[in-house]
């Protein structure tokens, strides 16, 4: 079977993010009030075959933190796609 | 002779720089493709600055898995001379051969211009012939050299002596004014300046050489000293 997949790799918390914090500088300049705590991160979609879901969510994993996100700074969570 | 492999991975541009600064002190330098699984014979290796793999995803994210890699890690573990130098310096903290990461510049934008520094330990194969507090002004040219750690891992840098340069004035948030850091055992370096761009003061500064000088294992008063010792 074919699991379309999604990978979200974020800065961990407490590691700087001066992309997040240039974004929410800009806001208040553009009109837009009221946001804050705004971190950049980044996406990758993917498919996956595989047995079951359970098989293609852990090889997923083991991608995203092999490749994907760099431990030492980011966190990756893997979740369901849109086929 | 001293014999020096310098790695070119795809999009590396420093090789040149980093070979000729090589040869100029009396070495003798080999590029070795990223592919090559073979360093023996090498006396240590370089790599160099650029953009490896393009730097796509991360800078040294693809050039980690470059099957020089192992050999360059098996190298290390052998006590091999490794330095790691901009691009270089993030493939190998990628790689895992040294602690942290190295991560956008605060203020995001790619920074490039003569640097003074500071040698804050002399517990490396790269600033073994320095002196502590010496002031070296060094080119930097980069987008992603923020050094960033967790905090036992900075306490463990801390403890083992392995913060080799500081910057004087910090020019991108690398935590704690970090420029260069080595492994426990002090053969693996990695720094974000380039002293291979720092050959000779008609072209602004020479202050690499002690640097670079140290990483051959050349004694101050020239001839050869031991290389394998600290």
């Amino acid at each position: 079977m074919i699991f379309p997949l999604v990978v979200d790799v974020t800065l961990r918390s407490g590691i700087a993010d001066p992309e997040g914090a240039t974004i929410e500088r800009a806001l208040p300049a553009l009109g837009f009030a009221g946001v804050s705590h705004v971190r950049a991160g980044r996406t990758f979609r993917f498919d996956v075959e595989a047995p079951d879901e359970a098989a293609a969510m852990e090889l997923a994993g083991a991608l995203a933190h092999r490749l994907l996100s760099n431990p030492v700074i980011e966190d990756a969570t893997v979740r369901r796609g849109e086929s | 002779m001293t014999r020096i492999g310098v790695v070119i991975f795809p999009g590396s541009n420093c090789e040149y720089d980093a070979a000729s600064a090589m040869t100029e002190l009396g070495a003798t330098a080999d590029f070795v493709w990223h592919t090559e699984t073979d360093l023996s014979g090498y006396d240590g290796v370089i790599l160099p600055g650029g953009f490896a793999h393009g730097d796509y995803l991360r800078p040294g994210a693809l050039a980690r898995f470059s099957p020089v890699m192992a050999a360059i890690a098996d190298f290390a573990a052998a006590g091999g001379r490794v330095l790691g130098i901009c691009n270089g310096f993030q493939v190998l903290t990628e790689a895992g051969l040294l602690p942290g990461a190295l991560q956008k510049n605060k203020g995001l934008t790619f920074i490039s211009g003569p640097t003074p520094l500071v040698v804050t330990s002399t517990k490396s194969v790269l600033t073994r012939n320095a002196t502590l507090g010496q002031r070296l002004v060094i080119p930097i040219n980069h987008f992603s050299g923020a050094y960033t750690c967790d905090d036992a891992t900075f306490e463990s840098l801390i403890a083992g002596d392995q913060i080799i340069l500081r910057y004087e004035a910090n020019p991108n948030g690398s935590r704690d004014d970090i420029a260069g850091i080595a492994n426990a055992t002090g053969n693996v370096v990695g720094l974000m300046p380039h002293p291979e761009r720092a050959m000779s003061t008609l072209l602004g500064s020479a202050d690499g050489r002690v640097l670079l000088e140290g990483f051959l294992g050349l004694s101050l008063v020239g001839g050869a000293r031991d290389p394998g010792s600290l």
